[in-house]
C-alpha cells in the first residue's frame, strides 16, 4: 500500500479517536477528499518542478504514534533557546508533552490546538479562523484532514507578550518511521505583538516526515514575528505550509534558517488585507550533502500603500540542491506598492545546484517592484585577502560565507536567537574561529 | 630576509613577471617603483601566495626556505604581510574579531596557544592608539564603509598587530589624505626594526618623503630595469617613467 492509500485508510481509524461531531470535522472530511483527488504533488506541477518528494515517500511512515514517549529536559535543553525565559509549546512525536512546556492563559493564550479545538469557549475563534487562511493546496489539505494538535496562540487586544513563544516538535525514532501533522493557529488581535520560534527536530536517524500547517491572523497594527530553525536530522523532512492573514498597518516577519534536514520546503504565503501592511520575508540556506531546501513563496499585495521585503541567501555545498521560487502577485487596486525581493547564492561545489525563479504578476501601474537573484561563487580575491592574513582556506571560506548570508540576521530582534543562529551557522560551516560568528 | 631569483609569473596565459630578481636584507626598506601595469602589484601578490599567478620559472626564498609551494596563509604564518590596494569588505565580521582570528591562526600555526584575552585587548589597544584608531571603529565590520584612509589605516593596524618580518605595501598612499599618509608612515616606522624588512609599492615619491628607502628599484614591463638609492625616486617625480623608457628602448 503506498502512502496515499494508507493515509486515506488511517482516517477512518482516525476519526475513532476525534470527536466527529465538532464544527472543524466537517472541514477535515472535506480535505481528505481533497487530498484524495489530488494526491501528493509531482514534478509535472510548475510549483513542484525542482523538488521531488518521490524518495520521502516510500517510507512506510506510522500516521499515529503508538506509544507516548517522554523525554528528559536535560537531554534535550541544547535544541531550546534556553537562556531567556519564554513560554514552550512543546510536542514529543505528536503528542503534548505538558512536562516539557509552559503555556499560559492569563489574559491570553498559549496553549494547544486540541484544548481548543474541543473546549467550547474556543469555539468562535475556532469557527472564525480555523482553515480560513490555509488554501485547499493537496498538501495542506492532508494536513487539515489529520489535524489534532499543535500550537493555539491568542493574544487579545493592546498585549505585548514579552517573552518569545518557542514551539518545538521533537520526534524520539522510537518507530521506525513517524509522519506528523501538526497543525498551528496563531491569532493576534489588534495592536499586539508576538515573537515565536518554531523548531521541529528528531533526535534519531530513523525517516520523519513533517507537513505542518500554520496559520497567521495579524489584525489592525499587530506585529508578528516569527522564526522558523531548520537544522533536522539527516533523514528528517520537513514540509511547512505557513499562511499568514495581515489586516490593515500590521507588521509581520518570518525568518527561515534552513541548515540541516534532508529535504524541507517551505511554502510561505503572505496575504495583505489592508492598507499600510509590511510584510517580511527572510532566510538563511546552508547545505551539504544531499540536503534539498526549496523556498516557495507568496506575497498577495491586495490594497494600496503596503510593503513587502524578500531576502533570501544561500549557500550549497557537495550536492545539494535548492530552489527559490518567489512569486509576488500586485492585484490592479494595490497602487503604491512596494515589493522588493532578492534571492543571492552561492555554490561552493561543482555539484550543487540552485533553481531560482522570480515570478511577478502585477496588475497596477503605480508600483514599486524590484526583484534580483544572483549565482556566484566565493570570491577570489576576497579568498587571497583573508588568507594572506593567516588564516586558513577553511576558516576563510566560512568568514565569507557567514559575511554573505549576515545581513539577513539584522532583523532578528531576539539576541540570544540571533547568538544561537550564529553558532548553529559556524557549526554548519565546520569552523571554530574563536568567536562566535 | 627575501631573495628572489629569476621569477617569472603569468595569470590566464599572460605573461607578467619576466624575470625579477631582487635581495632584501633584514632591516632595509625597499620602494618598488614603476609605471602602471608594469608588475608592481603582482609581484606583491606572487611573493604573499596569491593561486592565480603561475609560477613558470624563478624562486623565491624566505630566509633560507624556498617558499613556492607555500599557500597564502603558510606564508603569513612565517611573517609575510601584504597591505591590499583594495580590502576587502567583510561584513558582520568586525575588525577586532577578524584580528584575533588571524593571530590566534598564526599562533596556531607556531605551535602557539591563544593569545590570552587581556593581552589582546592591551595589543590592540597599544596598536590602535599607534594608527589613531578610535575605539569604535574597532566594533565596525572589517572595511565596510570605511574610507579609504580608514581602509589602509586598517590594513597598517593589522601589520602592527601580526609584526611581519617582511611587509609589503601595495599602493597603501593611494587615495590617502596628507593626515592619513602621515599616521600611516609613522606607523610603518615605528614597526621597522633590525630584525624586518619593508618593501613599498608605489607610483608617487610622495610616500617615500615619509617612510625613506634604502634602495629604489623600477619595474618596466615584468623586470627590474634600474635599481638606485633614494635619489631615483626624487628623479622618477621629475622626470617621470618615460626617460627610463627610452633608456631601455634605446
Amino acid at each position: 500500500m503506498d502512502l496515499k492509500e494508507k493515509l486515506i485508510s488511517s482516517f477512518l481509524a482516525f476519526e475513532d479517536q476525534v470527536d466527529v461531531d465538532a464544527y472543524v470535522h466537517d472541514i477535515r472530511s472535506e480535505a481528505i477528499k481533497t487530498f484524495e483527488n489530488k494526491g501528493f504533488p509531482s514534478k509535472k506541477e510548475e510549483a513542484w518542478k525542482y523538488t521531488s518528494l518521490n524518495a520521502i515517500l516510500k517510507h512506510d511512515y506510522s500516521v499515529f504514534p503508538k506509544q507516548e514517549n517522554a523525554l528528559e529536559y536535560r537531554d534535550i535543553k541544547k535544541y531550546f533557546i534556553h537562556d531567556i525565559d519564554t513560554f514552550k509549546i512543546i510536542f514529543i512525536d505528536g503528542t503534548y508533552s505538558s512536562h516539557l512546556s509552559q503555556t499560559t492563559h492569563d489574559g491570553m493564550d498559549i496553549c494547544l490546538m486540541s484544548a481548543a479545538l474541543s473546549k467550547p469557549k474556543y469555539r468562535l475563534v475556532i469557527e472564525n479562523y480555523f482553515n480560513k487562511a490555509a488554501t485547499g493546496d493537496s498538501l495542506s489539505s492532508l494536513n487539515t484532514a489529520f489535524s489534532s494538535e499543535g500550537a493555539f496562540i491568542h493574544i487579545p487586544k493592546n498585549k505585548l507578550v514579552e517573552k518569545p513563544i518557542q514551539i518545538i516538535h521533537f520526534s524520539t525514532g522510537n518507530e521506525s518511521a513517524v509522519m506528523l501533522h501538526p497543525r498551528n493557529m496563531i491569532v493576534v488581535e489588534e495592536n499586539s505583538y508576538v515573537q515565536i520560534i518554531e523548531r521541529h527536530q528528531s533526535l534519531s536517524n530513523n525517516p520523519v516526515l513533517t507537513n505542518s500547517v500554520t496559520e497567521v491572523f495579524a489584525k489592525k497594527r499587530a506585529i508578528v514575528d516569527y522564526y522558523k530553525i531548520q537544522n533536522d536530522n539527516k533523514n528528517a523532512s520537513l514540509i511547512d505550509n505557513t499562511f499568514i492573514k495581515q489586516k490593515q498597518e500590521s507588521h509581520c516577519s518570518v525568518h527561515t534558517f534552513s541548515f540541516g534536514g534532508k529535504l524541507t520546503r517551505n511554502n510561505l504565503n503572505f496575504y495583505q488585507h489592508g492598507e499600510r501592511i509590511d510584510s517580511t520575508l527572510k532566510g538563511i540556506t546552508i547545505i551539504g550533502d544531499k540536503q534539498h531546501v526549496d523556498h516557495n513563496t507568496l506575497v498577495h499585495h491586495i490594497e494600496p500603500n503596503c510593503e513587502s521585503h524578500q531576502d533570501y541567501k544561500g549557500v550549497f555545498g557537495d550536492s545539494s540542491t535548492g530552489v527559490f521560487n518567489g512569486k509576488v502577485v500586485v492585484e490592479k487596486e494595490a497602487q503604491k506598492t512596494n515589493a522588493f525581493q532578492a534571492n543571492n547564492n552561492i555554490l561552493i561545489s561543482d555539484k550543487a545546484s540552485i533553481n531560482t525563479k522570480p515570478q511577478l504578476e502585477i496588475f497596477a501601474d503605480d508600483v514599486k517592484c524590484s526583484h534580483g537573484c544572483t549565482i556566484g561563487q566565493l570570491d577570489d580575491d576576497a579568498m587571497f585577502y583573508l588568507r594572506s592574513r593567516g588564516i586558513p582556506e577553511k576558516e576563510a571560506k566560512a568568514l565569507l560565507m557567514y559575511a554573505f548570508s549576515n545581513n539577513v540576521l539584522d532583523s532578528v530582534k531576539i539576541p540570544e536567537l540571533k547568538k544561537r543562529i550564529n553558532k548553529l551557522i559556524a557549526n554548519k560551516l565546520g569552523v571554530n574561529i574563536g568567536f562566535d560568528l | 630576509m627575501l631573495k628572489i631569483e629569476n621569477l617569472h609569473a603569468s595569470v590566464e596565459d599572460k605573461s607578467i613577471l619576466k624575470g625579477i630578481n631582487l635581495e632584501i636584507k633584514a632591516g632595509e626598506v625597499h620602494a618598488i617603483m614603476g609605471p602602471n601595469g608594469s608588475g608592481k602589484s603582482t609581484l606583491a601578490s606572487v611573493i604573499a601566495g596569491k593561486e592565480e599567478y603561475e609560477v613558470s620559472q624563478g624562486n623565491v626564498f624566505l630566509e633560507t626556505e624556498n617558499i613556492e609551494e607555500l599557500s597564502a596563509e603558510e606564508r603569513a604564518h612565517k611573517g609575510i604581510f601584504l597591505s591590499f590596494q583594495y580590502p576587502v569588505e567583510i561584513p558582520g565580521v568586525s575588525v577586532t574579531n577578524f584580528i584575533k582570528t588571524a593571530i590566534n591562526e598564526t599562533r596556531k600555526a607556531r605551535g602557539l596557544e591563544d593569545m590570552p584575552a587581556g593581552q589582546m585587548l592591551k595589543l590592540i589597544r597599544e596598536k590602535a592608539e599607534l594608527l589613531e584608531i578610535d575605539r569604535k571603529f574597532l566594533s565596525r565590520s572589517l572595511n565596510q564603509g570605511f574610507s579609504g584612509g580608514e581602509k589602509k589605516r586598517n590594513e597598517i593596524f593589522q601589520m602592527a598587530m601580526l609584526e611581519p618580518k617582511l611587509a609589503i605595501l601595495d599602493e597603501t598612499d593611494s587615495g590617502l589624505d596628507i593626515d592619513a599618509l602621515r599616521i600611516v608612515a609613522n606607523g610603518v616606522n615605528k614597526l621597522k626594526s633590525k630584525d624586518n624588512a619593508v618593501i613599498v609599492i608605489t607610483h608617487y615619491q610622495r610616500l617615500l618623503d615619509y617612510i625613506v628607502p634604502d634602495f629604489v628599484h623600477v619595474i618596466y614591463n615584468g623586470k627590474i630595469v634600474k635599481s638606485g638609492t633614494k635619489e631615483l625616486a626624487h628623479e622618477l617625480e621629475e622626470k617621470g617613467y618615460d626617460w627610463i623608457k627610452d633608456e631601455i628602448n634605446a
